[in-house]
């Protein structure tokens, strides 16, 4: 498996709680913020989304809160923890061939599509070829990736079949796995890996 | 035929074991299905769905062997479900517990076991030879310990891929003193450590003891010395994976199977050292194997083990990654002209390394290995022309499985799809039975299918295919289709419900992430009240609005029954 290198993006704050991937843009925590350029989406119009689409009574203002707080200015743990009314559930994701591992709140969306768009908004360089297919592919070298995560069984499943409840319930991590490895001949264990000398 | 006296047909039914043979039989006349009924004593039932306990007694009254598999095993998925999807053997238990007390083999597949279940098993069979739990969960070590403990006649004990809560080894010491009829134990999967010291009792307590399989707690250290208790071992599989990599131990470990005279298969997980000590006790085990699986390695020097494989003359059966390369497989193809199985699986690795298998190795092995049956093999690029000289030079083939790296790669030489590579391998292994498909297909390859693939029970196939008629060739052309695996294809509700009354002849359809819609599964279901269509799509069943016909489904799951909705479906499983 890939080992977990911390990367230094210019405007994050690398800490072990890793909140690197919330999109930090210049401004006061409380504004509203617009992105600066088209390429990456700010994480408060992640948020905004979430309003808009979903219907279920769990957009509420713990969350806007959340997209307010997070990362500036920089409040240790403790203080987040006590800020935060609603817990976070911070997983690994990892996508194979790329050197390093990023980490999303499952907690932040209330759905598949949701967690599929941040996905790509992390890895840029995907592209979600259909949301109802679930399908991601590599924009750069054309190959296909099929989202999967690991369960509390220690099982790895195809993302998108359990209600999405369960899934934030029972998913230990998430991979994004090249499909032939997810449609190969032997099904995943953990520890393999290989050298040749 | 009339006046044919039972005792002697009785007599000609014993000879006649396979199930299908048996089958056929049983739709003479009423006499030889009575006949049948009763001496029938091996019973196979792919789907415990299909049938309730009480029917399938019923009709086979002596049954002595049963095999119930639950969860469908997909061929080319991660795990499509999670593991409380079903398959519950716990009424079949009870069943049994209640009418077949003289059963002498069990053997459950991908089921969920409960604790219950297995205590049940423990004490109601006194005459237990053989107890398989293969991919199984549900059931914990103290279940297991009830088992070893009271099974006195236990020969075969099989927990192979099974995953056992609690699991601290104790089941292993619970085999009694007086304990000696142990001819099989596969423990590979387990994850707790088994005390040695019992382990290596039990192993010199049983003459019979014929095939081991250990887990990976086992420590390296040690196995020579149960290795020297067991000097008769058949077959042996050990998974050092994990533990520190000691020059002396490995070689001290070889040299001890060295001394298993009657070794014939192996399987070895770990690391396979190519120091040159191991060497000399490999190159001399090597040449007696009919068996060897080397899939998990951790690190191996490549070079010096493919020289290694020039031992293997006897080989029938080889599970090997891909790291081999086409080197590897020329070596094979030389070496191993008696091979009837081979599996060549990818190496996980990150980076990814570059060595890899291409239609080179593959048309090598095919020249080199003219008595191929089964061939599984992950390789990087493929060409037509190398499948139809493998479908000329092994026509025996009944197992084709192939898996492309890149899915919808073409025929990377003339970019053309795969069509007439599949097309040739279908039509000339004549008695091919199991075949995955891989690589750019169009409709054409589904044509050849249908039309040539008469002996066809299980197809799957990913990517592939242009419009609904490919479904639909195979639908009616394969008459012998079992069981239909279909994963991101563009077949519809037309290619769905064109022959509805095929679905009651197959195991089992299966569709994931094709364009079929809620519509066309509740018109399949309405139409067909011996199927169960169940549908699972990422929503509670409870949650109730799933509004629109027209949504497309994302898993289908299709199987016949005489026994209605089951009902311990999970609350994502939707049963229209």
């Amino acid at each position: 498996m890939a080992p977990e290198m911390g990367k230094k993006l210019p405007e994050s704050d690398v800490t072990g709680q890793n909140l690197t991937e919330t999109e930090l843009t210049l401004g006061l925590p409380g504004e509203n913020r617009n992105p600066k350029s088209g390429d990456k989406r700010g994480f408060s119009e992640i948020v905004d989304k979430n309003f808009e689409d979903d219907k279920s009574d769990e957009a509420k203002s713990p969350t806007a809160k959340k997209a307010q707080v997070v990362g500036w200015p920089p409040v240790r743990s403790l203080r987040k923890n006590i800020i935060l009314k609603k817990s976070c559930k911070y997983v690994k994701v990892a996508v194979d061939g790329a050197p390093y591992l990023r980490k999303v709140d499952l907690e932040m969306y209330n759905s598949y599509q949701q967690l599929l768009g941040a996905l790509e908004d992390l890895f840029s360089c995907f592209t979600i070829r259909d949301y109802l297919e679930r399908k991601l592919m590599d924009s750069v070298n054309g190959s296909e990736y099929v989202p999967t995560y690991e369960d509390k069984d220690g099982d790895w499943m195809l993302v998108g079949d359990v209600p999405w409840k369960m899934f934030v319930e029972s998913c230990k991590r998430l991979r994004l796995m090249k499909s032939s490895e997810a449609h190969g001949l032997e099904p995943r264990t953990p520890s393999k890996c290989s050298s040749t000398s | 035929m009339s006046h044919f006296p039972e005792e002697i047909l009785e007599q000609i039914f014993s000879y006649i074991t396979h199930r299908r043979d048996r089958n056929a039989l049983s739709l003479v006349s009423k006499t030889w299905y009575d006949l049948d009924r009763r001496t029938r004593h091996s019973v196979s039932i792919g789907n415990c769905y299909a049938l309730s306990p009480a029917r399938s007694i019923e009709r086979f009254p002596n049954v002595r062997s049963l095999t119930l598999k639950g969860k469908p095993q997909l061929v080319d998925i991660v795990n499509w479900v999670p593991r409380n999807w079903g398959g519950s053997v716990d009424p079949w238990v009870v069943a049994l517990a209640r009418d077949c007390p003289d059963l002498r083999e069990l053997r459950l597949k991908r089921m969920l076991v409960s604790e219950p279940s297995l205590l049940l098993i423990s004490t109601s069979f006194p005459d237990l030879r053989s107890l398989g739990l293969i991919g199984c969960h549900g059931f914990s070590a103290d279940g297991l310990s009830a088992i070893t403990a009271k099974c006195r006649f236990l020969e075969h004990l099989d927990l192979q891929k099974s995953v056992v809560g609690n699991d601290s080894g104790q089941w292993l010491s619970s085999f009694p003193e007086n304990f000696t009829s142990l001819v099989s134990l596969n423990f590979g999967s387990l994850k707790g450590a088994v005390n040695v010291d019992d382990l290596m009792s039990l192993v010199a307590r049983c003459p019979n003891l014929k095939n081991l399989r250990l887990n990976k707690a086992v420590p390296l250290p040690t196995l020579p010395q149960i290795l020297l208790r067991a000097p008769q071992l058949v077959e042996l599989g050990i998974d050092p994976r994990a533990q520190h990599i000691d020059p002396e131990s490995h070689n001290r470990l070889y040299e001890a199977i060295r001394k298993c005279k009657s070794i014939q298969s192996l399987s070895l997980s770990g690391v396979l050292p190519i120091s040159l000590c191991c060497q000399v006790h490999l190159s001399a085990i090597f040449p007696k194997l009919i068996s060897l699986d080397i899939i998990s390695f951790i690190e191996v020097r490549i070079l010096g083990f493919i020289n290694l494989l020039k031992h293997c003359h006897k080989l029938q059966r080889l599970r090997i990654v891909d790291l081999i390369g086409d080197e590897g497989l020329l070596v094979v193809s030389s070496t191993c002209k008696d091979l009837r199985d081979l599996r060549i699986v990818p190496t996980y690795s990150n980076p990814p390394v570059n060595r890899y298998v291409t239609e080179e190795g593959i048309v090598a092995i095919s020249k080199g290995c003219p008595l191929l049956e089964s061939f599984q093999v992950f390789c990087h690029q493929i060409t037509n022309a190398a499948l139809i000289t493998v479908s000329k030079n092994c026509p025996g083939i009944t197992c084709f499985r192939l898996c492309l790296h890149q899915r919808q790669d073409p025929d990377h030489v003339t970019l053309q799809p795969l069509d007439e590579g599949f097309g040739a391998i279908v039509q000339s292994c004549e008695g091919l039975q199991r075949l995955s498909l891989s690589g750019l297909l169009t409709d054409q390859a589904f044509l050849y299918i249908g039309m040539y693939a008469e002996n066809l029970e299980t197809l799957s196939t990913t990517s592939a295919g242009d419009s609904d008629r490919a479904m639909l060739y195979v639908l009616n052309g394969c008459r012998n289709l079992r069981k239909l695996e279909i994963h991101s294809c563009c077949f519809g509700d037309n290619a769905l419900l064109a022959n509805l009354e095929r679905y009651e002849t197959l195991r089992f359809l299966w569709m994931q992430l094709c364009e079929v819609t809620l519509g066309g599964c509740k018109f399949l279901a309405k139409k067909m009240p011996l199927l169960n269509v169940e549908i699972i799509h990422g929503r509670d069943r409870d949650q109730g609005d799933y509004p629109d016909d027209t949504m497309k489904i994302r898993t289908l799951y299709v199987y016949r029954t005489l026994n209605g909705p089951r009902a311990d479906a999970p609350n994502f499983v939707w049963t229209l």
